[in-house]
């Protein structure tokens, strides 16, 4: 399991492209919503907790398709079905390398990118919160996705059709408790949904994720 | 004699040719009947006028957006437990049907909402959990014709709608905390005190009973052409032939 956290931390850093990718793209988003909307400071700083989530939700679907393409094109998801290692455990390792290479980062860099949208100084803390508690339910759920379509000629089209549905909870919540925090409101809720979110997605995704990729491999 | 003999597909071929008609023949009847009676025969609202007859349109098929949902999930669990083609066929041939029923609720709300609410659409629970089931149900449909073999597909599509039924119940939740609603509340309740009028009450059962006929019919008829299509394959299969 360690191992293949190792390999796959290593291929998304040296093989280029995976790591750095989504963080350029969580930052174009950014940067394209004000020319977008206009750069009225008021306007940008009640959107930034929307917008931070979309592109951070966007950055995570991205490096999707990538998840488990790669490793089905050159035949290491067979040795990974194979191995003494059970799949639903290699499945949430995945997640959890997906998690560390897209969604750690992308946690670390919003609290920048709200200072490009004016969002009020309280608000970073809720925001890197809301971020760091969603984002792995984003990789869970991402990872059932790309399990579901990893077999597939047109995956990654239908990839988006038909995770993005699925992150609609997660979004709410998460874009809910950085917009309450921002504008110092009660917390608790989205926040205790958003965290109950994450571990039970945590729980019990990984082995609907080996289930379909089983049926993937067969 | 047991609800599994139907899983043999030539049994069902031969149950669901034998009952089409009369599910055909009932739909339209109800659906005549109700929607006359609804249409021509009952009052104006005092206070929404005539737009209140979209009722009858409305609330069926709302009814059915979700059951042919509930359907699907079923057959799914059957499929996956108990290996039932017939069953994964059935859960395909529910969904573009329950994604129609899903449209005309959308639409059918859409118009009545334009004269009452002032708006075509708004960002209301009801509505949004709505528009979100019919995005799952295009996911659905969209997972099952890009999987050209059969069983992997029925066993993904099945995955998806069990994770799926999940996700859109928590949607559901979450929509309901995202945002205060609109709507009314439930015009029909087993309880009887919430119900809507007699007088709307009546020919609304009709009209319910004709979509629940008409979703039946449709189902058991599409199930039919996929067993079909299914056999049609087989054969080109063994005669050599590139599907």
């Amino acid at each position: 399991m360690r191992a293949l956290l190792k390999r796959d931390l290593t291929l998304a850093l040296r093989a280029g492209g995976g790591f750095g990718l989504g963080l350029a793209f969580f930052l174009i988003v950014t940067v394209m919503v004000p020319f977008a909307i206009g750069p009225q400071p008021e306007l940008l700083a009640r959107i930034a907790p929307g917008v931070l989530w979309i592109g951070a939700l966007l950055a995570c679907l991205l490096s999707l398709d990538r998840l488990l393409a790669l490793d089905w094109e050159d035949g290491s998801l067979d040795l990974l079905a194979t191995a003494p290692l059970p799949l639903e455990t290699a499945m949430a390792t995945k997640a959890l390398a997906h998690w560390l290479t897209t969604g750690l980062p992308l946690t670390v860099a919003a609290p920048l990118l709200g200072v490009l949208l004016h969002l009020p100084a309280p608000g970073h803390l809720w925001l890197t919160l809301s971020l760091a508690l969603g984002t792995p339910a984003l990789s869970m759920i991402g990872t059932f996705g790309a399990a579901l379509t990893v077999g597939l000629k047109r995956g990654g089209l239908l990839l988006s059709l038909l995770v993005l549905p699925l992150y609609v909870p997660t979004l709410i919540f998460g874009a809910e408790l950085a917009r309450r925090g921002a504008e110092g409101l009660a917390t608790q809720t989205p926040m205790l949904m958003l965290a109950g979110l994450t571990l039970g997605t945590c729980a019990l995704l990984p082995f609907a994720s080996a289930a379909a990729l089983r049926i993937s491999l067969r | 004699m047991s609800l599994w003999q139907y899983a043999n597909p030539r049994k069902f071929l031969a149950t669901s040719e034998r009952v089409l008609p009369a599910l055909w023949a009932g739909a339209v009847l109800c659906l005549l009947v109700g929607l006359t009676w609804g249409f021509a025969f009952t009052p104006d609202d005092y206070r929404q006028g005539s737009t209140v007859k979209i009722i009858y349109l409305h609330v069926p098929s709302a009814l059915m957006a979700i059951n042919a949902w509930l359907m699907m999930l079923v057959a799914s669990l059957v499929w996956l437990v108990r290996r039932h083609h017939v069953s994964a066929l059935a859960a395909r041939a529910a969904a573009p049907v329950g994604a129609t029923m899903t449209v005309i609720a959308l639409a059918t709300g859409a118009i009545w909402g334009q004269p009452m609410w002032g708006t075509w659409w708004a960002w209301d629970p009801r509505l949004t959990s709505f528009l979100i089931l019919f995005l799952f149900y295009l996911g659905y449909i969209a997972l099952w014709s890009s999987i050209d073999q059969p069983d992997t597909a029925a066993d993904l599509t099945s995955v998806l709608c069990l994770v799926g039924s999940v996700f859109a119940i928590l949607s559901r939740y979450a929509v309901n905390f995202w945002n205060q609603g609109l709507h009314q509340g439930a015009s029909l309740s087993l309880d009887k005190e919430e119900n809507v009028a007699d007088v709307f009450y009546h020919p609304l059962l009709i009209c319910i009973a004709g979509f629940v006929l008409l979703f039946l019919a449709l189902v058991l008829y599409r199930t039919g052409t996929e067993i079909r299509a299914r056999r049609i394959r087989a054969l080109l299969l063994r005669q050599g032939a590139e599907v």
